[in-house]
């Protein structure tokens, strides 16, 4: 079985600032770290490829990314977590893009990987990333892969040859529901927490290529990649008034309790 | 050729670009910015620059037959129970509105299961459709992205829709991104305002990103059909008007088509396991101090009628599970009522309250950021204050409804 698992780095704050001088929008530039819903889907990876290799057949994880050089590094801890593979897709060419960009990039990743390793059975993706928030990656992956798709995964339940059976969240409640293979799920967090990396896990990544492709070398159409590739814009961005007007309840608790329960009922 | 282009007469080489830079994208050499290969084109420098050096160029990509595309689509979802789903009617409502600018029809698609009757398409054209394509089939019995992903499809391909909204519901968030890759067109996700030009054509989306703290204006130029996600309870629901008429076409689903995908079993959620529908919520953090007072908040959530959520260092912290969870990474919440007890205001968990109605914050730390997102604020000893206001319900023998009905309007 081929288990291939997208994931994004993503700023490990998405807090934003106002210059206070010049009115402009500051984002906070620092540390990247794996999307934490990628880093559920690791994990159900990994453990699916355990439970396979147990039944005696041969299982093997690829992590895939698309992003700048520097995601090397979390596609190695990646590896030093128990991931057998690591691919990154980084590319002048790849910037700017927006989900049906990012797709073709990882759907001409996944292509790649297929070739050495055999097409793959389960595409993992997290339900969203923290980030972009769109949560539209998995679904569109699935569309152009031709593969059955579940998202918002909250369990597997089981994991056969053809098939694998899931509670995911559906409108009003959840489903168990089978999928034939090849499959793309994405994960919610309650899924699987990722483990830690074991000393032996960490040595044996430092030893570990992670493969690192340009659009060309994965056979990428260059008019569709990155911002070429992107049929949205981001046309304005702004700082949302999300300052409310707010009336303070003022008094002893007693006092402010009795208020609150007037405000209150002026709801009811 | 794409890219980030600086101009080096504005350029100051102030750095703020630097800073705004979460890949290390851009570098001031000898005062002046240049891109590297770390560039995501993602724009953060063009919005940090104070004296606008910096621009994203794009390559002029044209498109001749924009004008094949015309109407707006707006996929009307129905529940298991074969009611229209509140978002349908909403976003009918809204397409009537940005029909109206353009000059063109609604058209609004339902796929229901083979006995349904015609109150579906009649509620959808009392809110504003002027055409109901529908399909009732036994394989729509059962839900099924992929099914009605192919259908959406071949609709789409054949009648060339300007405009196609989607509720952001569990099912709209599979169905539209299928439906976008298929088409190889743009989506934009859980959009907070729509409006037009009404001569172009062209939908403005302006949507949360960056955990809500940015709002981000989204346009699709070249490519149709313009595609959209909104979260239910985001546009207003309408005024039904009987008086309003529209056609009902049948638009079967191919014969072909089959699932693959089998449904084993569905679990209804509980009352108490969908904070996300509740009308009235009482959402705890770490200002409640310790686990032993989670009674006080739970008996207060019982006399309001409401149901319990909570930041994400409880749910770490194991006082609650994590389907309690609300924000980013948790559930987002579009309660009638919110009285938040305790919790800081964390960028993350405002994300997933802004949908919230009236918000009381109880906090003891009045520079709390909780308070920027609360019309009533309540600056005291959380614990304290829940006392009192437990003592105070009790004595008038609560308010609203019973935890077991919080859908009471």
């Amino acid at each position: 079985m081929h288990i291939v698992v997208c994931v994004k780095a993503v700023p490990a704050s998405t807090e934003v600032k106002m210059d206070p001088v010049t009115n402009t929008i500051v984002r906070d530039g620092g540390a990247s770290v794996v999307n934490p819903f990628d880093a559920t889907a690791l994990e159900v990876a990994l453990s699916l490829a355990e439970e396979r290799r147990r039944a005696g057949e041969p299982c093997r994880v690829s992590v895939l990314s698309m992003g700048i050089p520097a995601t090397e590094a979390l596609l190695r801890d990646c590896l030093a977590r128990g991931a057998d593979g690591a691919l990154l897709l980084s590319d002048r060419a790849f910037a700017g893009a927006d989900t049906l960009a990012t797709t073709y990039a990882l759907s001409c990743g996944i292509a790649h990987l297929a070739k050495q390793w055999g097409e793959p059975d389960l595409v993992l993706c997290g339900k969203m990333a923290v980030d972009g928030d769109t949560a539209q990656i998995g679904p569109e992956l699935a569309a152009t892969l031709g593969a059955t798709c579940a998202t918002d995964v909250r369990e597997v339940l089981t994991c056969g040859a053809g098939a694998i059976a899931v509670r995911a969240a559906v409108d009003g409640g959840t489903a168990a529901l089978e999928l034939p293979l090849p499959a793309v799920l994405t994960l919610a967090r309650e899924a699987a927490q990722l483990r830690m990396p074991s000393i032996a896990g960490v040595r044996a990544a430092a030893e570990m290529p992670v493969e690192v492709l340009g659009a060309a070398a994965v056979g990428a159409d260059a008019a569709r990649t990155g911002l070429a590739g992107s049929p949205t814009q981001v046309v304005r961005s702004f700082v949302p008034e999300s300052q409310r007007e707010s009336v303070a309840v003022d008094g002893t608790p007693a006092e402010q309790a009795l208020r609150l329960v007037e405000i209150i009922e002026g709801v009811a | 050729m794409a890219g980030l282009v600086i101009d080096a007469d504005r350029c100051i080489g102030c750095k703020r670009c630097e800073r705004a830079c979460a890949t290390a994208g851009i570098e001031v050499v000898d005062r002046l910015a240049r891109p590297t290969e770390g560039c995501v084109l993602c724009g953060a420098c063009v919005d940090a620059c104070p004296v606008g050096a910096i621009s994203l160029v794009r390559d002029e990509v044209t498109q001749s037959d924009l004008g094949a595309y015309r109407d707006i689509w707006v996929f009307a979802q129905v529940d298991r129970d074969g009611y229209l789903m509140p978002v349908a009617r909403e976003l009918t409502a809204k397409a009537r509105e940005l029909a109206a600018a353009r000059g063109c029809e609604v058209v609004a698609l339902v796929a229901e299961g083979e006995l349904a009757d015609d109150a579906v398409a009649h509620e959808l054209i009392a809110c504003g459709a002027d055409r109901v394509l529908r399909a009732r089939d036994e394989r729509f019995a059962l839900v099924d992205p992929e099914l009605l992903a192919s259908w959406v499809c071949a609709l789409a391909r054949a009648r060339r829709p300007e405009i196609v909204l989607f509720g952001a519901t569990p099912l709209g968030r599979e169905l539209a991104p299928r439906v976008a890759a298929e088409l190889k067109t743009g989506l934009t996700a859980d959009c907070t305002a729509l409006s037009i030009d009404s001569e172009t054509g062209l939908l403005h989306q302006t949507r949360p990103a960056f955990g809500g703290n940015l709002m981000a204006t989204i346009m699709c130029p070249v490519h149709r059909p313009q595609m959209a996600t909104v979260r239910p309870g985001v546009f207003a629901a309408p005024e039904l008007d009987s008086s309003h008429t529209g056609a009902i076409e049948e638009a079967p689903l191919d014969a072909d088509v089959r699932p693959r995908v089998r449904t084993l079993a569905f679990e209804r959620a509980t009352s108490a396991s969908s904070i996300a529908q509740a009308k009235r919520l009482v959402v705890v953090g770490r200002g409640i101090g310790s686990k032993k007072n989670l009674p006080h908040m739970e008996r207060l959530a019982e006399l309001l009628g409401a149901q319990i959520g909570c930041t994400r260092p409880l749910v770490e912290a194991g006082w609650l599970d994590y389907a309690h969870q609300v924000g980013q990474t948790g559930v987002a919440v579009a309660p009638e009522l919110l009285v938040s007890i305790g919790v800081s205001g964390a960028i993350q968990h405002l994300a997933g309250i802004s949908g919230a109605g009236k918000v009381i914050a109880v906090n003891e730390d009045a520079q709390a950021p909780i308070f920027g997102a609360a019309q009533y604020r309540v600056v005291g000893d959380a614990v304290e204050v829940v006392e009192e206001l437990v003592a105070a319900l009790e004595a008038r023998g609560g308010v609203g409804a019973s935890p077991s009905a919080p859908s009471v309007r």
